[in-house]
């Protein structure tokens, strides 16, 4: 049932705040970093004020404050943490970690270009690059997003058949630092929604069955083990299909918490706008969303046959929804936040590129970088970018499959 | 507060940590380990870094811990013990967790401790969680095959500070890690070894008591990196305790006392031995006894008399 919501102006980085404060943690380890900082600065006035039970653990780098949630979270509390950009990289090797040891901990990345050159705005290369460490990624698109997103992660990396840590991606300064009105829920009914985090139970022989899997005195395992040839794959097989399972999971919370707010996102894979006669399209993450948007209206307006794809969930990779939602489009652009160096093209063309080798007809699809170390996608790089789409599919020429938008060449 | 240790009664616990491991015969954590757990407060979990005690007690699907057990990586044990002591505080405190109190104690061994993960345990002592971390020293990275680490002594030879003929072993002094723990100004801080057992036994019970961190530097003997035979370990901690290359002494809340036989050494000095007592029985330090090396051992000499009579003016007991 739906119910009333206060509006606040808050940033992105304080929806993220309001939204853990909420959501019973137990325990929030972190280290400031531009632009992450305001979530770590809100919430210690939530701890110093008495308004949360929370035990936060102020660390002294990134590294040890994952290692802090992996410890949390392996006595069943819940757990949050945020970073950015190095900060993320720094994490790198207990990123992978967490994972594997199936800790459901919730982590804000406020997106930031990785150094160097040193540099503090927005870009996807910070959680692009750990694409491939079994966490699930959400990327958000407004402040509202991020706050109903950190809330929903909660409940999505603690499924029993997930069991896996969740990045909640949100644009740094874009989102991080820019006030919105975001409707908040009221306390209780977060509270009722996340409920208190029940740890899974594993069948141990030894211990005379099922045991909640959590470190226990009474129920003693072993947890983070050497793990060789004979075991490791198998493993990561089992991360592999709690990964697939995430996507049914990820809907369906998607569903029912529009029910108590009345606000979802698409079906929390991906959000289309126009694709029902499109023939043009472009797939975009983040915060370039609206601006994408806002053009394709336009375009619409003037008789062109646009659409936009947005991927909220980019791990696990919803390729089933993309493609269905794109089959009628003939010429695709892939916008990617992050560079391809070296590759072939970036991380979300690659993949959208893959889905669609068994289609018949196959679509043209080419890559467009944006964006990097912060750099301004106004909607007129985005209206390049459809002109260009449209200029293929009436010619069928591809100039080069990959541009570099809004560069100095 | 202080444990009464009855070596019979210890005997006949069952053990925490069960035989069956591939720890190498003689080594001095798989000893340090079973005296420590075998005075024991009441629920405990344990951390452990990567290292040999890690990888030799829980190669998958086995264990050899009978307690709650976590390896997360090398760097990060105190930070990861900070989150469990934190993570189980905010429990208690929504009244959803079963136990009143759970002790958290961390394993690590000297690369693990003096060299990469110094940062996460002095950021975990600065934090002040309640937590005992026991650092096993056998003064190398004897996990990946007896590397140089912070904790190798000057002209120990290790395979990347090897005896060569123009460089003899390791040219820097060990790091005082102990010291650096007590300019952390937590409650409690000690030396121990396996040898001296009722001593270290007593002061891992005081390290669980206390409220805070806790950290003892264990000593630990390591056969296969010392190049020693294996059922030389103990006398070879005694004999790092009788040359006062290891001296045993504790600082609880800023009052340093000498500890079992390096106060018997304080006060009877004729029972301090040489160094080369020490250096003669072991592998590593074999190329030290040349002529052209002996300058070393002078340097050794030196370097345990000047940090024995710091100790000496520092601690109250004598």
């Amino acid at each position: 049932m739906m119910v009333k919501q206060k509006v606040m102006g808050l940033s992105g980085d304080e929806a993220v705040a309001w939204a853990v404060k909420q959501c019973d943690v137990d325990m929030v380890a972190a280290y400031p970093i531009t632009p992450q900082t305001i979530i770590v600065e809100r919430f210690s006035e939530f701890v110093a004020n008495g308004e949360v039970e929370t035990e936060f653990v102020a660390c002294e780098s990134e590294h040890s404050a994952l290692s802090a949630c992996v410890g949390a979270a392996a006595v069943g509390a819940r757990t949050f943490t945020a970073t950015a950009a190095n900060g993320l990289a720094l994490m790198w090797e207990i990123v992978y970690i967490a994972s594997s040891l199936r800790l459901p901990i919730v982590m804000a990345i406020v997106n930031r270009a990785l150094s160097g050159p040193i540099c503090i705005h927005c870009d996807h290369g910070d959680s692009m690059g750990c694409r491939d460490a079994s966490w699930i990624q959400l990327y958000c698109e407004d402040a509202q997003e991020v706050y109903d997103t950190v809330i929903q992660a909660f409940r999505i990396g603690e499924h029993p058949k997930v069991q896996l840590p969740v990045m909640v991606m949100l644009d740094g300064f874009v989102l991080s630092h820019t006030l919105q009105n975001v409707k908040i829920l009221p306390d209780e009914v977060v509270k009722e929604f996340v409920g208190v985090r029940k740890p899974v139970e594993v069948e141990i022989p030894y211990l005379g069955g099922k045991v909640p899997l959590v470190l226990d005195p009474e129920k003693p395992l072993t947890f983070g083990p050497l793990d060789l040839y004979n075991y490791y794959y198998e493993h990561k097989m089992q991360q592999h299909e709690a990964m697939e399972n995430a996507r049914e999971v990820i809907e369906t919370i998607n569903e029912e918490y529009s029910k108590i707010s009345g606000r979802k996102y698409g079906n929390g894979l991906i959000e289309t706008y126009g694709l029902e006669d499109a023939e043009i399209a472009t797939i975009v993450l983040g915060s370039t969303a609206g601006t994408v948007r806002s053009v394709v209206k336009q375009l619409r307006k003037n008789g062109i046959k646009a659409g936009v794809l947005r991927l909220r969930t980019f791990r696990p990779f919803p390729a089933k929804e993309i493609v269905e939602a794109l089959k009628n489009v003939k010429v695709i652009g892939v916008l990617d936040r992050s560079g391809p160096f070296g590759g072939y093209g970036a991380p979300v063309f690659l993949e959208t590129r893959a889905i669609f080798y068994d289609e018949d007809p196959r679509p043209v699809i080419v890559n467009y970088v944006y964006g990097l170390g912060g750099r301004d996608m106004h909607p007129g790089l985005v209206k390049q970018v459809y002109d260009d789409l449209q200029k293929i599919l009436e010619t069928g020429k591809i100039e080069r499959h990959i541009k570099f938008i809004g560069v100095r060449e | 507060m202080s444990l009464k240790i009855n070596l019979k009664e210890i005997a006949l616990k069952k053990p925490l940590i069960l035989s069956g491991h591939r720890l190498c015969a003689g080594c001095g954590a798989s000893i340090i380990v079973r005296q420590v757990l075998s005075v024991l407060r009441g629920p405990t979990i344990l951390v452990n870094a990567t290292g040999c005690l890690e990888v030799a007690t829980t190669i998958y699907p086995y264990t050899s811990w009978q307690l709650p057990w976590i390896h997360n990586a090398f760097e990060n044990a105190a930070a990861t013990a900070s989150g469990i002591e934190a993570g189980i505080k905010a429990m208690i405190r929504k009244g959803r967790y079963k136990y009143d109190h759970v002790d958290v104690i961390c394993f690590a061994g000297d690369g693990g401790t003096y060299d990469i993960g110094i940062q996460a345990l002095s950021g975990a002592f600065e934090r002040g969680h309640d937590f005992l971390y026991i650092l096993y020293d056998n003064e190398a990275y004897m996990n990946t095959g007896i590397q140089r680490s912070g904790g190798t002594p000057l002209g120990a030879a290790t395979t990347t500070s090897p005896a060569g003929t123009v460089i003899p072993g390791k040219t820097e002094h060990k790091k005082p890690i102990a010291d650096i723990a007590v300019a952390h100004r937590i409650p409690y801080v000690a030396t121990a070894t396996p040898a001296h057992w009722a001593d270290l036994m007593r002061k891992v019970r005081k390290g669980i008591e206390v409220n805070g961190p806790a950290f003892i530097h264990a000593f630990s003997p390591c056969p296969r990196g010392w190049r020693t035979p294996a059922g030389k370990s103990i006398e070879i901690a005694k004999l790092a305790v009788d040359t006062c290359f290891f001296p045993l002494w504790e600082c609880e809340n800023g009052v340093w006392k000498l500890t079992d036989r390096s106060l018997a050494v304080a006060r009877n000095p004729k029972l301090k031995k040489p160094i080369e007592e020490y250096l003669k029985p072991q592998g590593r330090f074999r190329h030290l006894f040349k002529p052209e090396n002996r300058h070393v051992i002078k340097e050794l000499q030196e370097r345990v008399d000047r940090i024995w009579e710091d100790l000496l003016k520092r601690c109250e007991n004598i």
